[in-house]
């Protein structure tokens, strides 16, 4: 649903109207036909049922939007995509007419062209800001609109002050209405595409302004921080907490060591910050652009992502036997995996009677930190406090992540700074390099190596293809090769909102030596049926949850994977604007070469893995160590605001 | 004073569950025809030609339909509605339940307006009357498999939960904005289902009109506007209240009636409506001319145009759902050009300018609301030009 624009869908967005067709009484002989359509005196069939703004897209006639997104519902509320359409008194919004009989339209009109520009006009009235002030300066849409109808003098005015503060509580998403257009796709973001449901307009008329719950600070209310608003809001209304000045200013001190682990997704989506196509991976050049920065070392997070595998493998593994084999009724299953944030936040929240069934395995961002902070300090002979850690990540919600107070294992702040992929942009344009022109360099040692399962991380469906990897040849004994053509586990991959797969164990081989000391053989998985599901974007996330309450298919599994982000962190709310779901699947597509590319492609074999069990968390997975560094608790915050 | 010229009602003559008894001997294709052969349209304002409403919503395949009284009689200077529910709500309620029968729906709703919660006590009684007397609930009025019954929900004081599609959303709780159409409520309406909106007063006079025949109806009014019409008359007159008139009449005819003869502009139609100026009170009030939902307001030789002006703008920019940028932004915006007007600080060429946005409000707008939003400022600006320009502050 997430991944699929409703097209047909020309309401706001109550679900009562997602249920009907829109096809009007008349034409019920024609579903599944076509009618025809004159734009700008060219003739065309359309299939019944296409907007307006489809109809002209498909011709080459272009049509300005604002409020209108392919990921979410039709709103139909800036206006100004009206058009003339023959017969009718009014302008008709295209984004929001869907053609159900012949008409014929006419989209630059001397009445359509008054319009849109007033209509510009009016918002300029009343959006505050200078472009050149504005951390969307040169990507906006407002802009964007404003030069396209040559906008060169304010008609109605422009506000000299601001009308509103800027909401600064929450530690990922910045709130500043005084930029707000009130295009209201944050708010069909939050209620329609997430189901979170913490920006709804409030007020009327002129007064009109996008709000939580009782006005309160975004830092106080259920946001769960995944940032989507921010990457469908056409202005610099939202955007995420910034900490590129601290970043640099600890580059710049002397005597800090600032690592930076750099996550799967933003190599695949930088190359949009500097007018690369999407999906142009950028792992290599990006690490001489770190390095040219300032960083003193750069890593891969995918050495924490096959670190994540092992841990959350093997306490998937822990869970089964208690269930299973010692009959606890106790155990809590199905697993949820725990990396994404947003998720993790979103199940405090929603259903917190739930967090028993998630992973305590940290994320992988949190995993590296308190790595970084331990193993890596003594290693180097670098006193931790000296180190600063930094995240570069897809996400706005690592921002929250790494400030959780629980987060400090290491007995420091285990990850200082969460930074954006485009706040990574940010930093390197402002160090005047070229990224797209860097030549190639590799990750730095001793976690230098990553596997083809920790890239795929980055796409929905890639934490559950890593760790099949790793259970299969755990477990079966044989190659993943031998089940799955290249280690290819298709059926976990692709957009669908929530994907279920079922695999029986046949065959059992003998344990391997890292778990060992866990279990005394397999012989009780063989011929069970392991089932697994996958779902992303946190509505099609509630819609699991619903089943599993229901008692459902969904409650049957071992194992599921969510992510807060719909695509996965490929569209994380840290990402490149624009977002769409043709910009997600090259992202993922790029994920997905890089990991075809890998000479390692499963966690378990992954040498740098295999040295921290053999040198430090000599106790094995969920070894006492582990526990200390690379799991953590949950809070039930539940969705009372206080 | 209203009462003194509410006594000569068509309603008051009807007789209870005529209309209806016939309407169900007739069967569902006879009352749409009868409704369509009488000519009405909304008597809310908009106009639309309740039979072929009713034809759509029939025609529409689902079992869950229903029947919505839109009773948020909102509009400035209206109260013709408050009468009908006050004393002839039973018309209104049989009005419903032939729409039920003509489009087959068990369910229907009166959206009653916040201001009337004094209302709605009594109207819960003439219903659990209704329901006592077998009139509604399973097998209403004695007709087998027939079942409708009524439930009243209240609106909270928005103006524009007028708007048919504003009100659905409202009465499914969310924010009263109006939807984007097409769809149309006939086809996707409240909950989905189609649902067919109509005004107290449409129903109030479609159980007269079962009653006594389309072709009584068609006796009054135009070829295009027919029948008799409620209209709320308020301002400088000497005689305010709610008459009873076929459309068609003349502004002048009207004003004669009410005592208001030595009037400088009316303004038809309420804050939606468009201001007349003297010079054109042989226009006909009617769907062809002018149309209304029956707001008339009255105004003397010493009325300020401007005040005027300013006050319907107010209400505009007070009412305004907020939803899309013409109607929230115009409004303020003109809003702000009367009050340089009134300093004498707005140029001929602004005042151009302004003029040019209120007519891309009217054309550029989501809903009937922002739609007819600028209606009463351009009409002030056309005919009152002289009047408002070349103001001085120390006038004021």
């Amino acid at each position: 649903m997430s991944d699929k624009p409703i097209s047909q869908d020309t309401s706001r967005a109550p679900t009562s109207q997602k249920r009907a067709t829109p096809i009007q009484a008349g034409a019920k002989d024609a579903i599944g036909g076509s009618v025809s359509v004159t734009i700008d005196g060219e003739k065309t069939k359309v299939p019944l049922g296409t907007t307006i703004l489809e109809a002209c897209r498909e011709m080459g006639v272009h049509i300005p939007t604002l409020c209108h997104h392919s990921d979410l519902c039709i709103a139909g509320v800036c206006r100004v995509c009206v058009v003339e359409v023959e017969g009718m008194r009014t302008l008709q919004a295209a984004c929001a007419f869907p053609i159900t009989a012949p008409i014929t339209v006419r989209t630059h009109t001397a009445q359509v062209r008054r319009s849109r520009r007033h209509i510009i006009d009016l918002m300029l009235k009343y959006h505050y800001g200078e472009c050149y002030a504005c951390g969307r300066n040169n990507n906006c849409e407002l802009q964007a609109l404003a030069k396209e109808y040559g906008v060169d003098f304010f008609r109605f005015g422009h506000p000299d002050k601001p009308m509103h503060d800027v909401d600064r509580s929450s530690h990922s998403v910045v709130r500043d209405m005084n930029k707000c257009v009130l295009c209201r796709r944050c708010v069909r973001t939050c209620i329609d595409l997430q189901e979170v449901g913490v920006l709804e307009a409030i007020e009327r008329g002129e007064e009109t302004t996008i709000s939580t719950y009782l006005d309160k600070p975004l830092g106080d209310v259920v946001c769960i921080n995944c940032g989507q608003c921010i990457n469908r809001c056409p202005t610099g209304a939202l955007r995420a907490n910034d900490p590129t000045d601290e970043v640099w200013a600890a580059i710049e001190d002397p005597t800090k060591h600032v690592v930076i682990q750099t996550a799967p997704s933003p190599r695949a989506g930088i190359g949009e910050c500097f007018g690369l196509e999407p999906g142009t991976p950028m792992t290599y050049e990006m690490n001489t652009a770190l390095r040219r920065c300032g960083f003193d070392k750069i890593f891969d997070t995918n050495f924490t992502a096959d670190l994540t595998i092992i841990e959350e493998g093997t306490e998937l593994l822990i869970r089964l036997y208690k269930a299973l084999v010692e009959k606890d009724t106790e155990v809590a299953l199905p697993q949820y995996t725990s990396c994404s944030p947003g998720w993790v936040k979103y199940l405090e929240h929603f259903n917190p009677e739930m967090i028993p069934n998630l992973s305590t395995a940290k994320s992988p961002q949190q995993m590296f930190g308190a790595v970084i902070k331990t193993y890596y300090a003594k290693m180097h002979n670098i006193d931790p406090k000296d180190i600063v850690t930094v995240a570069l990540m897809p996400c706005s919600a690592k921002k929250f992540e790494c400030n959780r107070p629980e987060m400090c294992d290491s007995g420091f702040k285990d990850v200082d700074y969460g930074l954006t992929t485009r706040e990574l942009g940010k930093m390197i344009s402002e160090a005047g390099i070229d990224l797209p022109a860097m030549p190639k360099s590799d990750f730095d040692d001793p976690f230098g190596t990553a596997t083809g399962s920790g890239v795929i991380f980055g796409a929905t469906g890639g934490v559950m293809e890593a760790a099949l990897r790793t259970v299969i040849e755990l477990v079966v004994g044989c190659k993943v090769e031998d089940l799955f053509e290249h280690a290819d586990i298709l059926p976990v991959r692709g957009f669908e909102g929530v994907r279920y797969v079922e695999l029986p164990i046949t065959e059992v081989g003998p344990v391997p030596e890292i778990v060992s000391h866990l279990v005394p053989n397999w012989d009780w998985l063989k011929g069970a049926t392991l089932k697994v599901a996958v779902a992303h974007g946190t509505a099609n996330a509630k819609k699991v949850l619903d089943d599993i309450k229901a008692g459902g298919k969904f409650s049957e599994c071992h194992f599921i994977e969510f992510m807060g982000c719909p695509g996965g962190c490929i569209g994380g709310g840290g990402q490149p604007i624009p977002t769409s779901p043709e910009i997600r699947a090259a992202r993922a597509a790029a994920i997905y070469a890089e990991d075809a590319d890998c000479e390692v492609r499963k966690s378990h074999e992954n040498p740098a893995v295999l040295k921290i069990y053999n040198d430090f968390l000599m106790e094995g997975p969920c070894g006492h160590l582990s526990h200390k560094l690379l799991h953590t608790g949950y809070t039930a915050r539940g969705k009372y605001i206080s | 004073m209203i009462t003194s010229t509410c006594k000569n009602l068509t309603f008051a003559t009807i007789e209870a569950g005529a209309g209806l008894k016939r309407a169900l001997e007739l069967g569902q294709a006879g009352i749409i025809r009868e409704v369509t052969d009488s000519g009405i349209k909304g008597r809310g304002g908009a106009g639309f030609p309740s039979g072929v409403k009713w034809n759509l919503c029939a025609a529409a395949k689902d079992p869950q339909k229903y029947i919505v009284c839109n009773a948020d009689e909102g509009e400035p200077g209206t109260f013709k509605d408050r009468i009908i529910l006050t004393t002839y709500a039973g018309l209104v309620f049989e009005g419903m339940t032939i729409a039920a029968a003509a489009v087959n729906a068990p369910k229907g709703i009166l959206y009653l307006r916040g201001e009337y919660t004094y209302l709605r006590e009594q109207l819960e009684a003439e219903l659990q009357a209704l329901r006592d007397d077998g009139k509604l609930g399973e097998n209403a009025c004695g007709k087998k498999g027939f079942t409708f019954d009524i439930e009243i929900r209240m609106g909270s004081g928005a103006y524009v939960c007028g708007e048919e599609t504003a009100l659905i959303e409202s009465l499914e709780g969310h924010r009263g904005e109006p939807r984007n159409r097409p769809p149309y409520p006939v086809n996707t309406g409240f909950d989905g289902h189609p649902t067919a909106v109509n005004n107290v007063e449409t129903l109030a006079w479609i159980s007269c009109i079962l009653n006594k025949g389309s072709d009584w109806f068609r006796q009054h009014g135009t070829e295009k506007s027919t029948g008799l019409k409620l209209f709320s008359v308020s301002g400088d007159c000497d005689m305010p209240g709610v008459y009873e008139l076929p459309l068609g009449i003349t502004v002048d005819q009207l004003l004669a009636e009410v005592g208001g003869s030595n009037a400088k502009a009316v303004q038809i139609g309420g804050a939606s409506g468009r201001c007349v100026p003297g010079s054109q009170f042989d226009r006909k009030i009617a769907y062809e001319d002018i149309p209304t939902g029956g707001s008339v307001i009255v105004f003397g030789p010493g009325r300020d145009m401007l005040d005027v002006a300013q006050n319907f703008l107010e209400f505009m920019v007070e009412e305004s759902c907020g939803q899309c940028t013409p109607c929230r932004y115009g409004n303020p915006t003109l809003l702000e050009g009367v009050e340089m007007l009134r300093n004498g600080r707005c140029s001929a060429g602004y005042l151009k300018e302004l003029v040019s946005l209120g007519e891309s409000v009217q054309i550029s707008s989501k809903c009937g609301l922002g739609q007819s939003s600028a209606n009463a400022f351009l009409s002030i600006i056309e005919h009152f030009k002289e009047e408002i320009m070349g103001r001085t502050v120390d006038a004021v």
